[in-house]
């Protein structure tokens, strides 16, 4: 008969303040099976734990159950101490008497008696439990960075001075991204390029780091530790061997119309071409869709201005397999533009930008070299208004998130401004100025107090032309709902921060969850922010919801420091909790039947083809086999298993059952 | 094609000639109208800021009266009753809105009539007929003004833009005209408050009729006979506080398709207008 210790946790005034623990204790320790019975004020503290330990050698225990929080809480906590006295910690179990019980329910009998069953359960379960190993699989120390903005290039450089070698890949042309548009970065104004650029150039000079620009991440298969992923190199159509950048061909070049992308639309770009001056690598690329030579046959200008002979017109994508252990998300957001909004004007209006196109306006690098003029005629704006929360915060437009930045940049481009245009006038619409952070508060104050800023608290309803001018219509929310109409030169919309494009089919490759908004998904929200529901994959920055710079790199050194602390193994132990398919002694082997319906229901690619073969080699059967390294435990083949030959160890069909029953026994 | 048809009090009163052009112009098309019997006012305006089941039992009524009668789709060329009727719709999903409804009415609603506008009964049964059928283009370029009532609320009426609707533009364009583009479509022309605050209505509209004569339109087209009598019976007052006075005529776009499909001006009721209308 089992001898199973049952462990009931007050969780200080927690749960004893709505169960009757002790009644919980007496009732259970009757239970057939149970040979030790007690309540503790704190169960995972030392004496608490110190009573589990002794407790499993005085009575010889052959299962433990804890009736305590969550066992995401403390489960390896409990699970230690079992080890620690010589019980497999597998043979541990947790009833959730808090989040499960205490914490949703009034204090009364039917709460004491639900955790009554609760702890029932699992004894039940327990009786039915294997002793199980830990898994350990090897680990390739090299990571996969995806993305190389701020979030990437911190990430790979984090990773890449604690000794592990890295492989950047960034699918624009150059690092950067979105942080080298910007002019200057708040709250202390100072040059996003002076501080970046820097960063930009160490990632292409570290010996650790591989990076691939103008590459995209065509597949990843494996698991944690051992992943294969394949890259795609775009054609760049240029040797960047022999190719010296001294940008010859891009001056000759006669396609000159096309629309910057660096530039956020304002200014253009040749079809062969470097996307700003600063970039890294500072070698061009033709791009393809607008080039003469690709779209008509004729032209190769550029080849004949180049003196090395760099140009590669018949170059094609090449794609390329790297083995990694570690993968890191770093693939950013993306603005709304301001064909969005149907009441400003759906993006008809040359003057009114969004803010990341004001930022290439205020940018020493921008189109302008940094003087504020109006797209439409050059004029230098007297009058501006910047409406934050274009798109944010308004479920109507299916934004119901704030984007976060929007309060801080917006405050930081009024200020700008006001720096640059002496006699302007400059108003922010606002709804609430949302500015948590260090030195953000003082930032806005500034804004308003010293630079003049006029900040109205009210929606735009509508933007219009009319001759010349962009007639803005609020609302003052604060003046007893008055009505504001300003004529201005030029209207900046703080639009909303969105997933980039891309990032739904990336997470689908990756087998990362995403949320709504195509935002990638961290595996806890508090708990583990940089993580995903994916073991070795990780994630940086703006991917996984609007952030700031500051907390960008912060997020982005946590995930390397995962990175490292998984590297620092030779090998990795995982949960056993994984599906296996039974076996079972000749001439039956396995009640599997080879269906591989669990091949077509496994999210994880997880089922394998295992031969059974005779001593001649000669086939007897194909079954389904689990990879032990894939399986995340999910169960789903368990239930499309028509022969009910995979279980879940752990949380076997019987274990479960069991549980079951011990419900519907009374 | 044979669909149901409610006038509402507007359209036999204030604007018989929005009742006559649509009856009009429905004849050319093939489009055969069928009036509910004993229909009832919608309740706008005063009803639903009134009393809650007294603006969802009027024009619930009208409703059950049409499902009574076998109709499964109706047009409502009025905005206000097309909204009030929609609205009502919608509110009458929550079962016991219903239930207390049928109670007062003491007569079955199940909901089931599809509810249109004027602009979707010409895009739905009209469109390609219309082009066919055009014999004196329309070649007048016009401002189309749609109010409030027609699109909004958008997450109940789900019908074209909400801030810059097309489908009136798009109707014009098919006859032979030219639209402008403005930014005063769908503001309020000052509504229900034509009697009790014509000062507020002037100014409203002025705004409106003003921003579409600036870009030069020669007419301004609607489809809600609120709007049209604010702007064409109020010219008067408007003209007063604005500050170039404007005679561009208002007229129902079931009119300018009459126009172009060569429908006699006076069948279509244009000599009914404040304004004279000479197109």
């Amino acid at each position: 008969m089992s001898k199973i210790g049952v462990f009931i946790c007050h969780c200080g005034e927690n749960i004893s303040a709505t169960v009757d623990v002790e009644r919980v204790a007496r009732e259970i320790g009757g239970m057939e099976g149970v040979a030790h019975a007690i309540d503790y004020k704190y169960m995972c503290s030392d004496p608490g734990q110190t009573f589990i330990k002794e407790a499993v050698k005085k009575y010889d225990l052959d299962g433990v159950v804890v009736g305590a929080c969550s066992p995401r809480m403390h489960e390896p906590t409990f699970r230690r101490a079992c080890a620690e006295a010589g019980l497999n910690p597998y043979l541990c179990e947790m009833a959730n008497l808090r989040e499960h019980c205490s914490w949703v329910h009034e204090k009364g009998e039917e709460t004491t008696e639900k955790a009554i069953d609760l702890v029932k359960m699992l004894v039940e379960k327990v009786k039915k439990n294997n002793p199980l190993e830990s898994i350990k699989v090897p680990v390739t120390k090299r990571a996969l960075v995806i993305g190389g903005g701020i979030a990437g290039i911190q990430a790979s450089l984090d990773i890449a001075n604690t000794g592990h070698k890295v492989i950047l890949i960034e699918r624009d042309p150059s690092i950067g991204g979105h942080m080298s548009q910007l002019s200057e970065t708040f709250p202390t104004l100072d040059c996003s390029q002076c501080i970046l650029t820097p960063r930009m150039v160490e990632v292409a000079q570290h010996p650790n780091i591989k990076l691939y620009t103008y590459a995209e991440l065509e597949s990843l298969e494996g698991f944690i530790g051992n992943f294969t992923a394949k890259i795609r190199l775009k054609a760049k159509s240029v040797n960047y061997s022999t190719c010296t950048g001294c940008g010859a061909c891009i001056q000759k070049c006669p396609v000159k119309k096309i629309p910057s992308e660096f530039n956020a639309g304002l200014g253009t770009r040749t079809a062969i071409y470097v996307p700003f001056p600063q970039a890294v690598p500072n070698k061009p690329v033709i791009d393809r869709v607008n080039c003469n030579y690709y779209k008509r046959g004729a032209c190769k200008i550029c080849e004949k201005t180049c003196q090395v002979g760099s140009i590669e017109w018949d170059k094609e994508d090449e794609i390329i397999s790297e083995e990694v252990g570690a993968v890191v998300l770093a693939t950013g957001f993306d603005v709304k533009g301001t064909d969005f909004f149907p009441e400003y004007g759906y993006g008809k209006y040359k003057d009114v930008l969004t803010g990341l196109q004001f930022e290439r306006l205020a940018s020493a690098s921008g189109p302008t070299f940094g003087e504020i003029r109006r797209p439409s005629d050059g004029a230098i704006p007297k009058k501006i208004v910047f409406i934050a929360c274009a798109g944010s915060r308004d479920p109507a437009k299916g934004i119901p998130y704030c984007s976060k930045i929007c309060c801080m940049y917006t405050a930081k481009h009024a200020m700008l401004y006001q720096h640059k245009v002496h006699d302007g006038e400059s108003t922010v619409f606002y709804m609430d100025i949302r500015a948590g952070g260090k030195n953000y508060e003082e930032f806005v104050r500034r804004a308003i107090e010293e630079d003049t800023v006029n900040y109205v608290r009210g929606r735009v309803a509508r933007v219009y032309e009319k001759n010349g001018k962009l007639i803005v219509k609020g609302v003052d929310t604060l003046l007893g709902g008055e009505q504001v109409e300003i004529e201005a030169d030029m209207v900046v919309l703080a639009t909303a921060g969105v997933a980039n494009c891309g990032s739904e089919q990336l997470a689908q490759k990756l087998h990362v969850s995403y949320d709504p908004y195509h935002f990638f998904a961290e595996a806890h929200p508090k708990l583990k922010p940089v993580e995903t529901n994916t073991a070795g994959i990780f994630l940086a920055g703006a991917c996984q919801a609007p952030k700031d710079i500051p907390e960008t790199v912060g997020m982005a050194s946590g995930a390397a420091v995962k990175v490292a602390a998984l590297f620092s193994n030779n090998e990795l132990v995982r949960e056993p909790i994984i599906a296996v398919v039974n076996r079972l002694a000749p001439p039956l082997y396995s009640t599997c039947v080879g269906c591989f319906m669990c091949e077509t229901a496994c999210p994880y690619n997880a089922i394998e083809h295992e031969e059974i073969k005779a001593r001649d080699g000669s086939l007897i059967r194909t079954i389904a086999r689990v990879n032990s390294g894939l399986c995340q435990g999910c169960g789903t083949c368990v239930a499309f298993c028509r022969s009910k030959s995979i279980d879940i160890q752990g949380y076997t069909n019987e274990q479960v059952y069991a549980e079951v029953m011990s419900l519907l026994n009374d | 094609m044979k669909i149901g048809f409610y006038p509402g009090c507007s359209l036999t009163g204030s604007s018989r000639e929005y009742n006559e052009s649509v009856v009009a112009i429905a004849k050319v098309l093939d489009i055969e109208l069928t009036e509910i019997n004993d229909w009832n006012c919608c309740g706008a305006t005063a009803a639903h800021s009134m009393n809650e089941e007294l603006s969802m039992s009027l024009p619930a009524r009208i409703m059950a009266m049409a499902e009574k009668q076998g109709l499964t789709e109706v047009v409502v060329p009025c905005a206000a009753c097309y909204n009030r009727l929609k609205v009502t719709q919608h509110d009458l999903k929550d079962e016991t809105k219903r239930k207390r409804v049928s109670e007062i009415l003491q007569l079955p609603y199940d909901g089931s009539i599809e509810i249109i506008n004027v602009l979707q009964m010409l895009e739905k049964y009209g469109a390609e007929n219309i082009k066919a059928k055009v014999t004196q283009p329309f070649a007048h370029k016009v401002a189309c003004y749609y109010g409030c009532l027609l699109v909004r609320p958008h997450s109940i009426l789900q019908f074209d833009r909400v801030e810059d609707p097309q489908s009136m533009d798009e109707l014009i364009k098919v006859v032979g005209g030219t639209t402008i583009d403005w930014a005063f479509k769908t503001e309020c022309c000052g509504g229900g408050f034509s009697v009790s605050r014509t000062d507020l209505v002037a100014k409203l509209s002025g705004n409106i009729l003003e921003d579409a004569a600036d870009r030069g339109a020669e007419a301004l087209i609607v489809a809600c006979p609120m709007c049209q009598s604010n702007l064409d019976m109020r010219r008067g007052a408007i003209n007063k506080v604005i500050e170039r006075p404007s005679d561009i005529p208002v007229i129902y776009i079931t009119q300018a398709i009459g126009l172009a499909l060569g429908i006699d001006a006076k069948e279509l009721g244009l000599k009914r207008h404040f304004v004279t209308v000479e197109l």
